[in-house]
């Protein structure tokens, strides 16, 4: 994937990039800097190209060094070419005390890549990321926009497995709990209590 | 609220202004803290943490440079927690440091080497591998070494708030933090060469300089540039008979502590091209010859002319000894016609008052509205432009133009490109006039885009009449100013190195020259002239440089840059200054006023002193206001300026390449580098007070 020469927003991200900008009082405009990167890098396929943070400073009234430190600054952006599809796993305590190694096996197994890496089709780019804030689930995997979590091996085979077919496995717990529920079923506020005619019977 | 507050440092209560910061107070004290990334003159960062010091009733040390100062507050700045906190500081910062201190050329001049050896642990405990940091490429002035880094961020803040050019940036995070442009592209700032100052390591340095000398072994002698009219104090830093590097001196009324790129890097045009054996042109030919043969070839030539038919031009390097020893042969000579405008500025040597830079440099900071009259004041004096935007830094300033429009770092109102508008400025129709009529403290600045031309006499007229008009000049408060490009100039009006009666300016000399009504001009230093049409008129040139005049002359008298000569130079506010030799002028070049006397021994007329103190007791008598160094002495207002016809065309600064304006800097090849540089550069970042 080459260095595009030039940089535009699409006419639909336009109106996007129009309706974050009015969100900040005039003179403010550069706090729109994180959500138009975000914007961009969709845009340009997973990377920002110089092109795009030069055309962002140009909206935004800021100097290009502004930018640039911003998106370098963020792990969120990629500055270089990488595969559409971002694998991120975290690997940061309680998802390694989960079993984040087994996670990471399954990956670089399956996609035939090391951590940092893209596949050679650019289809998927590996890396992996500090805490994803999923812990009660832990491990995670972020898939672009999607989290997959209560993975181990076999689950996370599964899951890029589906991926590598095109197809768009279902998000969130791979252990058919419902959120963060306990693990094991429910184990509180298993019966609902009617309270008596008169009214609650204590103070609770 | 009183204005002052009392603190306790160290045992010792104390009182201090009100608004410090806790290591200001302490520096009040008389206690030295270490610091890093602190800088005076730029904003706080607060990021090296070198300057923590104990406070009551804080449970962790505190960063001193970051704490506003209260009243009651006990500070402690010698206690085993501040020093195990230094200790602790230097370690870390060492983590990644390469230690590399015997090839480094800030050795023996590093901040991080000599608190290290104050404050710092005697041994690493770090065991594992150091980062290593890719160099960047920062352009032909300013070599990296990113590995002895410290992220102190002094260079970045430098670009954005004293240079204004937004182009350095802190790009990665946590280990992967890396100082740089993050696209390859030279700093395309005219003061970048102060990142060298202030880097308190050996990161960036000089790229000319790199690996030439250690700091001590270097001859220090403190002297004033000549490259243009600002007078900025340097010091001279030489090894045996060559200068080895120039930095900037201390001064608060003139530079602060900035120079300007051509003021720091010329030099290594000190050693090029240089005149340094007299010469005469025999068969069509300059040949060398001794001092005696060129003097008798003058004096076989000048030996019974009428002194009309002589003329002498002063160039823009030219000390006010050498001025004054010339001023005097020629009149001695008879000749009326002597000039330092060399670039046809239309000013007079009387009165004073109209052309100084009467507000002076630290007066700026008390303007609140400023008008520029074919002045760029960025190229054309780029320690009056740094003063400007620190001004404009500090609020409520107005800066206005009449002239080419160009970035000056600050935002400038356009008024019109030519002179024309001033006429409705000076009667009061013109819709600045209202601003200009509240503001308190309104100067002006009258540049030489303005003055070289036609009208330039009218212009003057105009912007007397705009100063008086708009209250610029009143009690304690003078606004009229005149922006010089020349370092020769003040002093030569101030010695009033301008024609007599029925004598010729410098345009009328090349006409007379090339009309053959004048046999003989004298050149010194001159070389911004039309050097090929000046007929067969006997050309003698004193200078140092072979540089465009050179190459005319019939003879050449080789004289002494401003390196090698003590010498006074009066800057554009007026303030008379000692240049002192640091090394000895080349081969048989001489100090230029010792050259004059020699040569006024040989026509017959010598010259009535022998001593550099007679000669400036001379000086004195010519201009009194030359005999105290250092001090500016205020001009009385006084009318001056004929009106005129303004003319409507634009108002062009005559200097369009900054690296390259003088002998000197167009003999450098580092100089010839960055105007390469300056002249492909496609982008200009425009100045975006971010940091206003």
């Amino acid at each position: 994937m080459s260095a595009p020469a030039g940089f535009e927003f699409t006419a639909e991200n336009r109106a996007k990039v129009d309706a974050i900008i009015a969100k900040y009082p005039a003179g403010r405009q550069a706090s729109a800097v994180l959500p138009l990167l975000t914007l961009a890098q969709a845009q340009a396929g997973g990377w920002l190209p110089q092109p795009a943070l030069d055309h962002i400073a140009d909206l935004l009234g800021m100097p290009s060094i502004r930018v640039y430190e911003v998106a370098s600054f963020y792990d969120m952006f990629n500055t270089k070419p990488v595969g559409r599809i971002q694998v991120r796993i975290c690997t940061t305590t309680p998802c390694w005390l989960c079993g984040s190694d087994e996670v990471v096996r399954a990956c670089k197994e399956t996609l035939g890549i090391g951590i940092g890496e893209s596949t050679p089709d650019g289809r998927f780019f590996l890396r992996e990321f500090e805490c994803l804030g999923a812990c009660a689930n832990a491990p995670i995997l972020w898939v672009d926009d999607d989290f997959y979590e209560d993975l181990d091996y076999a689950k996370t085979k599964a899951v890029l497995n589906a991926l590598l077919k095109g197809e768009r496995p279902k998000p969130g717990s791979q252990t058919g709990r419902q959120g963060s529920m306990p693990a094991g079923g429910r184990t509180t506020l298993k019966t609902i209590e009617q309270p008596d005619a008169g009214g609650p019977t204590d103070a609770g | 609220m009183s204005d002052s507050i009392k603190v306790t440092i160290d045992g010792a209560a104390i009182e201090v202004p009100r608004g410090l910061t806790v290591l200001q107070a302490c520096e009040l004290a008389g206690r030295e803290i270490p610091l890093f990334c602190f800088h005076p003159r730029l904003n706080i960062a607060g990021n090296c943490r070198m300057c923590l010091v104990e406070i009551e009733k804080s449970p962790k040390p505190v960063a001193s440079c970051a704490m506003p100062a209260a009243d009651g507050m006990v500070i402690k700045t010698d206690t085993p927690m501040v020093h195990k906190a230094r200790k602790g500081v230097l370690e870390m910062l060492l983590i990644n440091h390469p230690l590399d201190c015997p090839i480094c050329d800030q050795g023996g001049e590093c901040d991080l080497q000599d608190l290290t050896l104050f404050y710092g642990p005697d041994h690493s405990r770090f065991k594992e591998n150091k980062r290593t940091v890719l160099d960047k490429n920062l352009g032909p002035l300013i070599s990296t070494h990113m590995t002895r880094c410290i992220h102190c961020t002094r260079c970045i803040r430098f670009a954005n708030e004293i240079a204004g050019v937004e182009e350095l940036g802190a790009t990665g995070r946590g280990e992967h933090m890396e100082i740089g442009t993050w696209v390859e592209r030279a700093v395309t700032s005219e003061l970048s060469g102060n990142m060298i100052d202030i880097c308190p390591v050996g990161a960036l340095n000089s790229k000319p300089y790199e690996y030439r000398a250690r700091s001590w072994e270097l001859r220090k002698t403190e002297s004033i540039d000549v490259l243009d009219a600002v007078g900025c104090n340097i010091r001279v830093d030489a090894r045996g008979p060559e200068v080895m590097r120039i930095v900037p001196r201390l001064n608060e009324d003139i530079n602060e502590e900035w120079i300007s790129d051509k003021t720091r890097f010329s030099y290594d045009g000190l050693r090029k091209r240089r005149l340094d054996v007299p010469m005469v042109r025999r068969d069509g030919k300059l040949q060398p010859c001794d001092w005696r043969d060129a003097f008798a070839a003058i004096a076989q030539r000048v030996q019974g002319l009428p002194g009309a038919q002589i003329g002498a031009i002063v160039g823009d390097l030219a000390d006010c000894e050498a001025m004054t020893a010339l001023k005097d042969l020629m009149a001695a000579l008879g000749s009326p016609s002597i000039d330092c405008r060399q670039d046809g500025a239309r000013l007079a040597a009387s009165p004073r008052c109209s052309y100084l830079f009467n507000t002076t440099i630290a007066g700026i900071e008390q303007a609140d509205s400023c008008l520029l009259i074919g002045a760029n004041p960025r190229f054309e004096a780029a320690l009056v432009n740094a003063r400007l935007r620190k001004r404009y830094r500090q609020g409520r300033f107005h800066v206005a133009r009449i002239g080419a429009p160009d970035d000056l770092t600050f935002p400038v109102e356009e008024l019109g490109l030519g002179a024309d508008v001033l006429a409705s400025l000076a009667d009061g129709s013109h819709r600045l006039a209202e601003r200009l009529g509240q503001a308190a403290h309104p100067m002006l600045i009258v540049g030489p885009g303005a003055l070289t031309r036609s009208d330039g006499g009218a212009i003057l007229a105009a912007a007397r009449e705009i100063a008086e008009r708009y209250g610029m000049v009143k009690d304690g408060w003078n606004g009229f100013n005149v922006l010089h490009t020349a370092a020769s100039r003040v002093g030569g009006l101030d010695l009033g190195l301008v024609p007599d009666q029925g004598g010729k300016d410098v345009a009328r000399m090349v006409k007379a020259a090339l009309g053959g009504e004048l046999a003989v001009l004298f050149l010194l230093g001159a070389d911004e002239i039309e050097v090929d049409q000046l007929g067969s008129a006997f050309v003698i040139y004193q200078g140092h440089h072979g540089d465009r005049a050179a190459r005319r002359a019939d003879v050449i008298l080789p004289g002494a840059a401003y390196t090698e000569k003590d010498a006074t130079y009066v800057n554009l506010e007026g303030r008379p200054q000692r240049a002192k030799l640091a090394v000895f002028p080349p081969g048989d070049a001489k100090e230029d006023w010792k050259i004059l006397r020699a040569l006024s021994d040989a026509l017959g007329h010598r010259l009535a002193y022998d001593t550099l103190g007679q000669l400036r007791a001379r000086m004195a008598e010519l201009a009194p206001v030359l005999a105290h160094p250092d001090v500016i002495e205020p001009a009385a207002w006084r009318s001056f300026g004929r009106k005129g016809k303004l003319d409507a065309s634009t108002l062009v600064s005559p200097i369009q390449d900054f690296y390259r304006t003088d002998p000197i800097s167009r003999a450098s090849p580092v100089m010839a580098e960055c105007s390469a540089l300056h002249q492909t550069r496609t982008t200009t970042l425009p100045a975006t007070g971010t940091y206003g």
